[in-house]
């Protein structure tokens, strides 16, 4: 059975340590070296990221997220054996882990983190899909000649450079097509290396759970499993017709999911469509003073992050939890579009002072979408509002005090509310 | 109830009631027509609950009533008869059915109770005043483009119909605008008209308003209040609420000390703004237009699709200017010139333009340029 060692990448046909350097992270696997759709996922990314830039975390648990109220973004491995899992609200993973340290996450750090790894994989291939700053499908296939080795190969290489070059460590999961290779990455991780081969496709879903499908949650598993179905292989058992007509689009996806197949394409970065910020509270609020401080920081929030990309958008989402979840959002178009922070500010604040629904709320957020070019947007004054335009300038020659003095050079009053 | 129409009268008023209900409805009775006869005369009464309209016609009672039938589909009916048909509307109270007939046809129709009809309360009105059918006409059509439809500035989705002092004495003025035009029409102010409360008519009524006014010959009855305005031929009567917002002071908007004129004739000008405005498929497409000495050169760049140019023959002789528009702006205020040449007074490429026809003070537009 053809294997490879993932420390030497010495090629080999035993599956027991490898013969070149005797480690024993060997993977062997029949078609090892014919397959090529992979997703790569860094092992607890944000965690790995704040102990690599201060050891002293290296061997406590630590937490990335923020707030009272805050959920778990990210927790290292440590932290995850006593239970703390991703999603978890922070005072039930501080129950669970009272020792554990509580970073809040440097999205800067781990986005350039993000580009570096991204350059890696670049080297071995055009065809990446990001689905995060941590994970990405690659797409390896015909490469093996190009490179002067197989996917595999080259992949136990990238994970390599990553933990050399870089100090992260991450996941791959080798398999035919997306939705396996993603199932695989999670197989054995830290730090793994799972195949699935075309042939054991079958086998290997027979009885895993139907939850284990991107995009199936909570509310699709209750009615999966109100119609009978738990695992892939109950799954299997339903014709197709039978899956559509109960279903809907989903039906088809399901029947070929259940049997290992996918035909999604790794696509390279989707074009963007939409840019929204939001803030989960840390007690429900109903002071309009402190709602409209936390609007006018999303609004810049979404500005800067559609001005770092040259875009704008037409299309203005309010979007308000309450404290009993209930959502509501509210959107508004402005014909020309904007970038700008005070006419998203204020659209927003339109948007709200519109809503008349019982208060507190618990989370605020602000979208922009229907994005165009920035040079098509702010054209347009307003009539009604000479001031707009000194204001637009007065952000224009914020935003160049900051990119010279740094972000907090300057802020609006607002701002501190 | 039971009472014999003519077909064309019973048309007119269930064309009016099925465009005043709302098409989706939640609301079963807001979907139908509140037909009441008495006298000589029927009724029909449609609401929306903001609007409400009634329309009497002549008929032929032979036993007073009332109930309500579906608007749209009453109105189809009538609309698929022959013309000149005698149409005999009965209530055959025991099976809870409306029988329309007319010759050999024969429709029953289900029933909602009348009691359940909404009729929009009474309200004092704080001036009446009598204005033609073309003077109304010119103040809402001329205006109503600019209406806004942002809901987030509600404010903005009517046309502000108030009084007020114009250049030569006080008049009825019409205003509208979305932040990005304004329209200004004025109107000799009718006797009784003065003390009128400044009212904000929303966009559909001024669509409903326009079917009362298509007879130049026509005396409107306007009533308003502070919550109502109401609209009255001696057969339609058209009642609406008005937006509860407070319109913007307009005023200082329109620019007063503009001083670059262009005088153009406004067809040759609206007809190559349209040329021009073709090459780009942009939502928001920008003119360019560039003054110099008696010549205007129209242009848009439109880099993904191509761009275009045309000069056209103006009067003008200030200093050299280039300023961008919106097309679809320029147009429709192009739009609404119908007698003499338009006149542009243009300031700086960031400011308000100010349009009207030849020198008459009585129709002014306002546009906001955009960055071209």
């Amino acid at each position: 059975m053809p294997a490879l060692c993932r420390d030497c990448f010495h090629t080999l046909q035993t599956a027991r340590r490898c013969t070149a350097c005797g480690s024993p992270r060997v993977t062997a696997h029949p078609e090892l070296f014919d397959l090529g759709i992979a997703h790569m996922d860094c092992d607890a990314f944000y965690a790995s990221v704040e102990k690599r830039d201060n050891p002293d975390l290296r061997d406590k648990p630590v937490i990335i997220g923020g707030g009272r109220r805050g959920v778990v973004s990210t927790a290292c491995y440590i932290a995850r054996i006593k239970g703390v899992r991703s999603a978890m609200p922070m005072f039930q993973a501080l129950k669970l882990c009272p020792e554990a340290v509580v970073v809040k996450g440097r999205m800067e750090v781990y986005a350039q983190v993000s580009r570096q790894i991204r350059a890696m994989m670049e080297d071995l291939t055009p065809a990446i899909e990001p689905l995060s700053l941590d994970e990405a499908f690659l797409d390896l296939t015909g490469t093996a000649k190009l490179h002067g080795a197989p996917p595999a190969v080259m992949l136990a290489r990238l994970v390599k450079r990553m933990a050399t070059e870089l100090g992260i460590t991450g996941s791959i999961g080798l398999s035919h097509n997306k939705f396996l290779a993603k199932l695989a990455s999670d197989l054995d991780k830290p730090q793994g290396f799972s195949v699935i081969g075309a042939a054991e496709t079958a086998d290997f879903l027979a009885d895993k759970p139907v939850r284990m499908i991107w995009g199936i949650g909570a509310a699709g598993q209750a009615s999966l499993e109100k119609a009978g179905i738990r695992t892939f292989a109950d799954l299997r058992r339903w014709d197709r017709r039978a899956l559509q007509d109960r279903f809907g689009s989903m039906g088809d996806r399901l029947y070929h999911l259940s049997r290992g197949e996918d035909t999604r394409r790794i696509a390279r970065d989707r074009p963007v469509k939409s840019i929204s910020n939001e803030t989960t509270f840390s007690d429900d609020i109903a002071d309009p003073d402190l709602i409209d401080g936390h609007l006018w920081r999303l609004a810049e929030k979404v500005a800067d992050r559609a001005k770092a990309k040259g875009i704008a958008g037409r299309v203005v989402t309010l979007k308000l939890k309450r404290a009993d979840f209930k959502l509501l959002t509210r959107r508004t178009s402005l014909p020309d579009g904007t970038q700008m922070a005070d006419r998203l500010y204020r659209t927003a604040r339109a948007l709200y002072d519109q809503t008349n629904h019982p208060k507190p709320y618990r989370l605020i957020g602000v979208g922009l979408s229907e994005l165009i070019p920035a040079e098509a947007a702010d054209t347009a004054g307003d009539l009604l509002d000479p001031g707009a335009a000194r204001r637009g300038q007065a952000e224009r020659a914020t935003d160049a005090i900051r990119a010279r003095f740094g972000e907090d050079a300057i802020l609006k009053g607002r701002a501190l509310r | 109830m039971k009472f014999s129409i003519e077909r064309a009268a019973l048309l007119r008023a269930v064309y009016q009631a099925q465009s005043v209900v709302e098409r989706r409805n939640t609301i079963p009775i807001l979907a139908n027509v509140l037909i009441e006869a008495e006298g000589d005369s029927v009724s029909f009464r449609a609401t929306d609950l903001d609007i409400e309209v009634v329309d009497k016609a002549p008929a032929q009672v032979e036993r007073a009533g009332a109930t309500t039938v579906s608007a749209v589909t009453l109105h189809e009916i009538v609309r698929k008869l022959p013309d000149g048909a005698l149409v005999s509307l009965s209530e055959d109270g025991a099976a809870g059915r409306l029988v329309v007939q007319a010759g050999r046809s024969n429709f029953q129709l289900a029933t909602l109770p009348k009691e359940d009809f909404p009729v929009m309360t009474a309200t004092e009105y704080a001036a009446n005043f009598s204005a033609s059918a073309e003077m109304l006409r010119r103040l809402f059509d001329k205006s109503k483009f600019a209406i806004s439809t942002e809901e987030t500035r509600y404010y903005l989705n009517g046309v502000y119909f108030h009084t007020a002092d114009g250049p030569d004495g006080p008049v009825l003025r019409a205003v509208a605008t979305d932040g990005h035009r304004l329209a200004q029409i004025d109107a000799p102010l009718p006797a009784g008209a003065d003390g009128m409360p400044g009212v904000i008519v929303p966009r559909k009524t001024v669509g409903e308003l326009r079917k009362l006014l298509d007879d130049d010959e026509a005396k409107i009855a306007v009533s308003v209040s502070e919550t109502k305005v109401r609209f009255a031929t001696p057969e339609i009567t058209l009642t609406s609420k008005v937006i509860d917002g407070t319109f913007p002071d307009y005023n200082r908007v329109i620019p007063t000390g503009n001083t670059k004129k262009m005088e153009v004739d406004a067809a040759d000008f609206a007809k190559a703004v349209d040329r021009v405005a073709t090459v780009s498929s942009e939502r928001s497409r920008a003119v360019k237009l560039a003054l110099d000495e008696d010549r205007l050169v129209l242009s848009v760049n439109a880099p993904d699709s191509g761009a275009a140019e045309e000069e056209i023959a103006v009067a003008y002789g200030d200093d050299r200017l280039e300023i961008g528009f919106n097309a679809k702006y320029l147009l429709e205020i192009a739009s609404q010139v119908d007698r003499e040449n338009a006149v542009f007074m243009f300031s700086s490429p960031g400011e308000p333009t100010l349009m009207r026809e030849g020198n008459d003070t009585t129709a002014i537009y306002v546009v906001m340029p955009m960055r071209v």
